[in-house]
């Protein structure tokens, strides 16, 4: 005989606690949101929302703090990491991350990002590469590529002009404060779940004190690329994942 | 507690005043003339077990000080004159995030790189705000060493009191000289200071949010409201200035910090000689001292307001701004490194 | 009374301890001092400074322009400074390192003038030739007493730093037993 138990239907995917039940801001097909989610998952499947202190970036991502269900706070464009050391420093007892763009951390914030990373801040970031500006309205930004289109490169992004996709998770790895870098992607289910896996080691790290970890997300931005959704995520895996190849780093 | 009087540079009065005050947070970036301070830091936040941060940049020590300043720490940066340009932004946000900080300026000559001489020429920029958007810091100016170090209490407690950033304004001179001082306790009420706000983890609580971003139409304009209705509460309530024979002067000096000191000599060098001087100090440079020179103004006509400083007429400004043409507002002021002598003061008056 | 006083010379010849120990010993006897230093870049060109005032008055500006008395240790700093000396104040050069025997410069100005270093080189200690000239001058000016500036070097010397304590003690008395005092 059947026991009641055996009949009941079982709840196997639902919001995280961490995620806020409202409708986010974010363009259709846009990376954003999902990595949201998985920051989310992450959090609750480590229980440490309670812990949890995120510092959000100047970008697309500025309102995070609505989304997510923990402590947060904002940061000016490319300071997260300044911010999120001092938080670190004086509140060891915390888990600390940021949440920044590709300008915020590796133009405007590009000397907050090393600093921090060179002093080996136990700190958790994590960082999405769309390869243009969003919340301005698309213009290059340092990891836009090669003959990419954008507002302030309107024939495509040229070296001579404009200088190189800047791979700053190569550069970071060089520093002996940082224990682990790993680049992935947000284009196919699969990818989204090494995301997720990857999410969860950077903030298994900071738990277990090892120190300074990033993610790198290559994220669908369809408006600026002025794709489709899924012509965008086509567009990484043939495209970008050339310039910024996925996996581990350090 | 000690009550010994010792001899203290103004750099260091600060750092102790401060680490006195219950500032447990610390970063810097290496500037003359206030590198003192920051060394000291160095040394006593690991006796005190603080945190202290050589940063990476000014704007980074500012950022630093917003994140220490958010999860509920007293919190403090010193720089000067070249630097504290660089930190308006980290300071905006202070603002518009409504974090309390404490900011030391030791002001050097500018404009640009200018020189390492005192200077009080970065009165505008600590008094209206000095970056993006309408607010304003309380900004305290001590004039001597002892006062340094009392001051570092007044202004975390006002930090915290208001949630507000709080600048601390002296020049190369005030932080380098030593002079005799007692380092007495500075324990006070507002130490004690409840931050539910602070980001702490949301245990037992919902979360918090530290911002400065207003989206929505109108929620900007609402929050601006709310601060100019808190900048007019401290207006009414914190102004503060130090009068000296105002009863019956009929020339009085409006000096600040270090040049109120000169203007001090000055004025009892007169008054020996029974000319009737008379001085006021502002200690607070924002919120002005305005009462008293509305007061003077309508009461006595035929005062006349001799303004001192180190620049080429800052305060100058809000003291026509108070006497509204009331009264006449004569101006003496040397600045890049150049300063107002007791001689060329005393040759000023004489022409009034 | 107010006594203003620039210390200078080159930087390692204790120019900025010697204007601290004076300016504590002020501070003993209870007087208003203040002392500010030369810093920063100036430091780099070689002349170091610093500015003590005693007096029983408050002090307004602790930069002096117009000095009752000026120590000096090497002939940089005599030429930096010696336009600051008031007519008839008290001018006190080490001639170890400033060679202008008879100057112009001198008129009506107290002039004394000392090897300090030789003479502390011949105590076995050129770095205490500051304390030699802080002995000279206690003996030309009644502005802090011996007792004061024996117990400002007592109350600045580390603990572990104790025999510094007495070869100092002893390159003072030497410059006050150079003017005849003791």
């Amino acid at each position: 005989m059947l026991e009641r138990n055996d009949l009941a239907i079982k709840k196997i995917f639902s919001r995280p606690k961490s995620l806020r039940d409202m409708q986010t801001h974010y363009c259709a097909g846009c990376g954003h949101g999902i990595t949201h989610r998985l920051v989310a998952e992450v959090v609750d499947e480590l229980e440490i929302r309670e812990r949890v202190i995120a510092v959000a970036p100047v970008g697309c991502a500025v309102v995070a703090y609505d989304y997510w269900d923990f402590d947060c706070s904002e940061a000016a464009h490319g300071r997260a990491l300044a911010v999120a050391t001092a938080m670190k420093r004086l509140r060891p007892q915390n888990i600390v991350f940021t949440y920044q763009g590709d300008g915020d951390l590796a133009a405007i914030g590009t000397n907050e990002t090393i600093h921090a990373a060179n002093r080996g801040e136990n700190l958790t970031v994590i960082f999405i590469n769309n390869a243009v500006y969003g919340m301005t309205g698309g213009q290059m930004a340092p990891t836009t590529l090669i003959g990419q289109r954008t507002t302030t490169t309107p024939k495509g992004r040229q070296e001579k002009i404009h200088g190189w996709p800047l791979r700053i998770s190569e550069m970071l790895a060089q520093l002996p404060g940082v224990k682990y870098i790993e680049r992935v992607s947000l284009h196919t289910p699969s990818e989204v779940l090494k995301a997720k896996q990857a999410i969860k080691q950077a903030f298994k790290n900071q738990i277990d004190e090892v120190g300074f970890s990033l993610v790198e997300i290559l994220s669908p931005c369809p408006t600026y690329w002025e794709m489709s959704p899924p012509e965008a995520l086509e567009w990484i895996k043939q495209v970008m994942v050339k310039e910024f190849p996925l996996g581990k780093i350090k | 507690m000690m009550t010994k009087r010792i001899l203290m540079t103004g750099n260091e009065a600060i750092a102790e005043g401060a680490i006195q005050a219950g500032c447990r947070f610390y970063a810097g970036y290496p500037i003359t003339p206030q590198n003192e301070l920051t060394a000291y830091m160095a040394r006593r936040m690991l006796q005190v077990k603080g945190i202290f941060i050589q940063a990476e940049s000014e704007l980074s020590a500012i950022n630093m000080v917003f994140g220490a300043a958010a999860v509920g720490e007293r919190a403090m940066t010193s720089s000067s004159s070249p630097g504290m340009s660089l930190k308006q932004e980290g300071i905006s946000y202070l603002a518009g995030a409504e974090l309390p900080a404490v900011i030391v300026n030791i002001m050097r000559g500018g404009p640009g790189l200018g020189n390492i001489a005192p200077s009080q020429s970065d009165y505008f920029q600590a008094t209206r705000g000095g970056g993006h958007g309408d607010y304003r810091c309380i900004v305290l100016a001590p004039s001597c060493v002892q006062e340094a170090y009392n001051f570092m209490g007044v202004a975390f407690d006002l930090a915290d009191r208001y949630r507000i950033p709080v600048i601390v304004l002296g020049d190369g001179m005030l932080g380098q000289m030593m002079e005799p001082m007692v380092i007495h306790s500075l324990n006070r009420k507002a130490k004690g200071i409840e931050k539910p706000w602070a980001l702490t983890g949301c245990q037992a609580r919902k979360p918090n949010v530290i911002k400065s971003f207003y989206l929505k139409e109108g929620d900007l304009e609402k929050f601006n409201l709310k601060l100019q209705k808190k900048y007019r509460l401290i207006q009414q309530k914190e102004a503060c200035y130090e009068g000296l024979f105002l009863d019956d002067a009929k020339t009085i000096l409006v000096a600040y910090g270090t040049m109120a000191r000169i203007a001090k000599n000055v004025l009892y060098k007169l008054r020996e000689k029974k000319k009737k001087i008379g001085l006021v100090r502002p200690i607070t440079l924002w919120p002005f001292p305005k009462g008293i020179f509305q007061q003077l103004s309508v009461q006595r006509k035929r005062l006349v307001a001799l303004v001192i400083e180190m620049s080429y007429g800052q305060m100058l400004e809000d003291v026509k701004l108070c006497t509204d043409g009331k009264i006449k507002v004569e101006f003496c002021g040397r600045a890049g490194g150049g300063i107002p002598t007791e001689r060329e003061i005393i040759k000023k008056i004489a022409t009034l | 009374m107010t006594e203003e006083i620039i210390i200078a010379g080159a930087g390692g010849q204790g120019v900025m301890l010697l204007g601290k120990v004076l300016a504590q010993a002020g501070l003993i006897q209870g007087k208003y001092v203040t002392w500010l230093p030369s810093y920063g870049a100036e430091v780099r060109g070689g002349t170091a400074y610093c500015m003590v005032i005693v007096s029983d008055k408050q002090i307004g500006s602790p930069y002096i322009d117009k000095a009752d008395t000026l120590i000096i240790m090497n002939e940089p700093s005599f030429r930096k400074f010696y336009s600051y000396l008031k007519d008839n104040g008290l001018l006190i050069l080490n001639t170890s390192f400033i060679n202008l025997a008879e100057s112009q410069l001198y008129k009506r100005r107290r002039v004394v003038k000392h090897p300090f270093t030789d003479i502390a080189m011949q105590m076995g200690n050129a770095r205490v030739a500051n304390m030699i000239a802080l002995g000279g001058y206690l003996a030309q000016k009644d502005i802090v007493d011996q007792r004061s500036v024996i117990k400002a070097m007592e109350e600045m010397t580390l603990t572990d730093k104790r025999e510094l304590l007495e070869v100092n003690k002893q390159a003072l008395y030497t410059g006050l037993k150079l003017y005849g005092k003791s």
